[in-house]
Order: structure tokens, then C-alpha cells, then sequence
């Protein structure tokens, strides 16, 4: 029973994956955007085909799980310019960004 | 794109004419502009210097303005540049024309005087700024997509030489911090390669190209001193910097400030600092640290340093006053709204203002007595009076990133 309802959860998560962003109301999500834009912009390029850092186009991202671009963004990448945005992104935020980078939005 | 000569030229030309002619030429423009053909506006080329000209960059929407620093106005709106993100400007060694360096590889060059783009290349994938050199014939390119750097000619803006950037290994590296230096030379650093190289370029058909390897980890930027003397690359896989001396004969880039933020918590960076604009104060150079929330001050005669200023954020621009009485500095995001003043004597902040989010960019007046600050968010360039430390001016500018004054036409390293 015990293990049935995990797996349901989990199963109920993977469904729901998107609803983790659902919480980033449009205001936060013109925020973000705005920030990727003129804050991200400045490694990754206004257009997002990179400059010091790599480009963040959606075919670019499209091979890379999830997991690994939202830990990207939250933790940072040591050895390489790319700074932790945990502090000044919550995880909703940062799942948000993931897909919209995903889904070329703002472009 | 093909018929703008002959436009410009027609203006030029409009202008020098006699009095009665003037009238009777006007006329016919008159009558021309009743029949709808647009060439006419640019009979409107203006007859004055440009020494008090200079150029703001509107970042997102590709567009540059021309402004007049004397009358703190907009005087012309050049658009179709590309993508300005991060976006430079040098200017000819007539003050006439300024080069614009687009992210997107598209190198510019803007008529001051008629407001109008004279020829754009896109000459890379992805670029990050440029130089001219010191008898002004030769107009180079950084680019990090291919790495390399393109020198062009002035005039014509046809490609004279190509310096791909291969590192030891046969890759290739993004280039940064390209900066001219007298003879004739370039000098610019290798981001992924991490190496400082030097073209001299008095035979454009044949650049010979000096390379100082092993300078430290991530190269970020450079800077030139301007007496044409010290080339400084920051680092940023290290805390330190590396130094060529181009007086010197030396073989190897010689590191400064090693280990500066040693037994310091080094704090996320969400904005490279740049190092254009030696902040030079007698002897001694203000520099932004990377990764902490201080200016460094280097004696410039052994490279020690003798002083760290703690700030109010992590310094992303700090340029000295012409004269060097004090440095002003802005900072990183999320602390992109303020801006404080260092009085380089006491070593001291005399003055701390916030003109709002998003300062990206600070430049004086080639005497110093006002300084223009570009404010991303307010969609604004604020102009500040030095001596009284108040606004006096704002100008509208879309998303307006660097600020740049003709006055950088007759420095090295500008």
C-alpha cells in the first residue's frame, strides 16, 4: 500500500513536472525574462547565442536532461565563470526559466 | 545601403554653397520632399566639430544614438546595428566616424555628422569588441565565434588580415581585451588558451605575432595603461593578474597581485568586470576586484598592492576622472543601482547615489566636468555635474548600455 502511494506520488510528480513553474506568476515570469535578457544576456548574449558563456538556444539545450540545466542555474558550474543563482532564484523560478529557455520564449 | 555616399556627399556639398544658391538648392529640396523622395533628409548633415559628439549604445533594440555633449541633447537615432549586446565603440582619428562592435559579429561605422550607418560587415558569428590602431588606418575585431581577431581597413572596411587564435594544442580560444598599443600593434588575450599575444601590424600584409603563454587560468579582460606601456589581463579562473611590459623585452607575462583574495570567501560573480579605462591616479590603479565587494590600489611602480577599498558591491566599472582626482564605480547585479565615488587622495567614498536599476556604463567629458550614466531600467542617460555631484541633465535612451565620446578618438588604448 505504502509503496503503491509512493509511486503514485511519484508517477503524480513526473505528470505534474510543469506544475513545479505553475507557482511563477506572469509578473515574476516578465521578471525572469527580463533577467535573462539583460542579466544572463551578458554571457549568453541578448539572443542567447552565447558569448563568453555557451549559447542557451533551444537546440542547443534539447539533449541536456533537466535536472542537469536546473542544477546549472542553481548551483553554478566551478571551474567556469558561471555563477549559483540559489539565493536569488527559488527552484520554481529556475524550472521556469529551464522550460522557457527550452521553448525559446522571449526570443 | 548603395545610394548613402552619394547622399551624404550631395548634403556636403548643399552646405558649402553660396547663400543664393543655398536658397535656390533649398528649393528644389523643398519641391523634392513634396514628391515624396526621402534622400532629401539627409541634406541635413551638420557643418561643426565633432570634439563634444560621442555615441550611446541602445543595447536591445540595435539602435545608437548620436549625442552632443555641449548642449546635452540627441542629435541623431542610427538604427539597424544588430544585436549590441555588450556592444564598443572606437572613433576615427578625425573624430568623424565612430566603429561599433556588435555582438553578433556586425562591425559599424556611423557618419557623427549625418547620422547615418556608412557600411556594416558581419565579419564573425560572435564578437566582443575592438580597437583602432594608433595612425587610425586599421580598425581590429575581437571574436570569440571563430576565435580570432579581423583587422580591417578603415576606410572601406575591407578585411587586411586575418590572426586566427589556435592555441598550442591546434583549438581554438575566444579572444578578449583587444586594445591598440603605438607601433602600429594590436595586443589581446586568449580567453580558453590563456595567452597574452601581440601583433604588429606595420605590414598589414605581413603581421608578425609575439605570443607570452601560460599568463594564468580564464583571462576575462585586459587594459592598456595610457602611456602605452602596461597590458593587464585579469583572471578569472585565479585570483591575480598578468602583466606585459611592452617597454620591456621581456619573454613571459609577469603576475601581479598573486593570490589578492587569498583566505577570502570569493563570492558568486553575476557580472564580469571590465578593466577598459585604466583608473589611473598619479602612480597608483584602481582595480575592480573579481569576486569580492573591493577596489584594489596597485602602486604602478612595483605592482604591489597598497590598498583594498570595500564597496558597496562587487565593482563591475571603476574609471578615473580625467585628471584622476577621484574614481567612480558601478557595480554588479543585484547591486546594479548605485554608484559611488572614491576620492583617490584620502582613499575614501565621498559619495554613494543610486540612479536606478541597471547602471551599466559611466563616462566623463573629456575635462571632466560632467559625467553620463546610463540607466538600463529607466530607460535613461543621467547627466551629473562632478563638482556638485548633482543630475543636471536626463536623456532618453531605449535599454542604453556604453556610453562613448570622440575624445577616446586621441587615446591609446581607447
Amino acid at each position: 500500500m505504502r509503496k503503491t502511494s509512493k509511486l503514485l506520488f511519484v508517477l503524480v510528480m513526473m505528470v505534474n513536472l510543469p506544475a513545479l513553474s505553475a507557482g511563477v506568476d506572469a509578473a515574476r515570469q516578465a521578471e525572469l525574462l527580463h533577467l535573462l535578457k539583460h542579466d544572463c544576456g551578458s554571457c549568453h548574449g541578448m539572443t542567447r547565442k552565447g558569448g563568453l558563456g555557451p549559447s542557451l538556444l533551444p537546440d542547443k539545450l534539447r539533449a541536456r536532461p533537466q535536472a542537469l540545466l536546473v542544477n546549472t542555474v542553481l548551483e553554478g558550474r566551478p571551474g567556469t565563470p558561471m555563477p549559483p543563482w540559489r539565493g536569488l532564484l527559488s527552484e520554481q523560478d529556475v524550472h521556469w526559466l529551464v522550460e522557457a529557455l527550452r521553448q525559446g520564449k522571449g526570443l | 545601403m548603395l545610394i548613402a555616399p552619394a547622399r551624404r556627399s550631395y548634403g556636403c556639398f548643399y552646405l558649402r554653397r553660396s547663400a543664393l544658391q543655398a536658397r535656390f538648392v533649398g528649393w528644389f529640396l523643398f519641391i523634392l520632399l513634396l514628391t515624396g523622395l526621402t534622400f532629401t533628409v539627409h541634406a541635413e548633415c551638420l557643418t561643426r566639430g565633432t570634439g563634444d559628439l560621442g555615441v550611446v549604445i541602445e543595447r536591445a533594440s540595435g539602435s545608437v544614438q548620436v549625442v552632443d555633449t555641449t548642449a546635452r541633447t540627441r542629435l541623431f537615432l542610427v538604427e539597424g546595428l544588430g544585436d549590441l549586446s555588450h556592444a564598443s565603440a572606437v572613433f576615427s582619428r578625425d573624430a568623424r566616424y565612430a566603429y561599433i562592435f556588435g555582438r553578433d559579429g556586425g562591425l559599424s561605422k556611423i557618419d557623427l555628422l549625418c547620422g547615418e550607418l556608412v557600411k556594416r560587415v558581419v565579419q564573425a558569428g560572435n564578437s566582443i569588441g575592438g580597437a583602432i590602431s594608433q595612425d587610425g588606418s586599421l580598425v581590429a575585431v575581437s571574436n570569440y565565434e571563430p576565435g580570432g581577431v579581423k583587422v580591417f581597413d578603415a576606410g572601406s572596411l575591407k578585411l587586411v588580415a586575418d590572426l586566427p587564435a589556435h592555441d598550442a594544442k591546434g583549438g581554438t580560444s575566444k579572444v578578449v581585451g583587444l586594445v591598440d598599443a603605438p607601433g602600429q600593434r594590436f595586443v589581446y588575450t586568449l580567453y580558453d588558451a590563456g595567452e597574452i599575444r601581440i601583433a604588429d601590424l606595420s605590414d598589414p600584409a605581413k603581421p608578425a605575432v609575439q605570443v607570452f603563454r601560460n599568463i594564468g587560468r580564464l583571462p576575462y579582460d585586459a587594459l592598456i595603461s595610457p602611456d602605452g606601456r602596461f597590458y593587464i589581463a585579469g583572471l578569472f579562473g585565479e585570483d591575480g593578474l598578468a602583466l606585459v611590459d611592452l617597454w620591456g623585452s621581456q619573454k613571459t607575462a609577469r603576475r601581479i597581485l598573486d593570490g589578492y583574495g587569498r583566505g577570502q570567501q570569493k563570492l558568486p560573480v553575476y557580472k564580469m568586470p571590465h578593466l577598459e579605462g585604466w583608473a589611473m591616479a598619479g602612480r597608483e590603479a584602481f582595480l575592480p576586484a573579481v569576486g569580492q565587494h573591493a577596489v584594489l590600489v596597485v602602486d604602478s611602480e612595483d605592482w604591489q598592492q597598497v590598498a583594498r577599498i570595500p564597496v558597496h558591491g562587487q565593482p563591475v566599472f571603476v574609471v578615473a576622472e580625467p585628471g584622476g582626482r577621484r574614481v567612480w564605480v558601478n557595480f554588479a547585479h543585484p547591486r546594479n543601482d548605485t554608484v559611488q565615488v572614491i576620492d583617490t587622495h584620502s582613499r575614501q567614498i565621498v559619495h554613494t547615489f543610486k540612479p536606478g536599476k541597471g547602471v551599466l556604463h559611466m563616462e566623463f567629458t573629456p575635462r571632466g566636468e560632467a559625467v553620463w550614466i546610463s540607466v538600463r531600467d529607466a530607460d535613461a542617460v543621467q547627466v551629473y555635474d562632478t563638482s556638485s555631484l548633482t543630475q543636471v541633465a536626463t536623456l532618453a535612451a531605449e535599454k542604453p548600455s556604453g556610453i562613448f565620446f570622440s575624445a577616446r578618438a586621441h587615446r591609446t588604448g581607447l
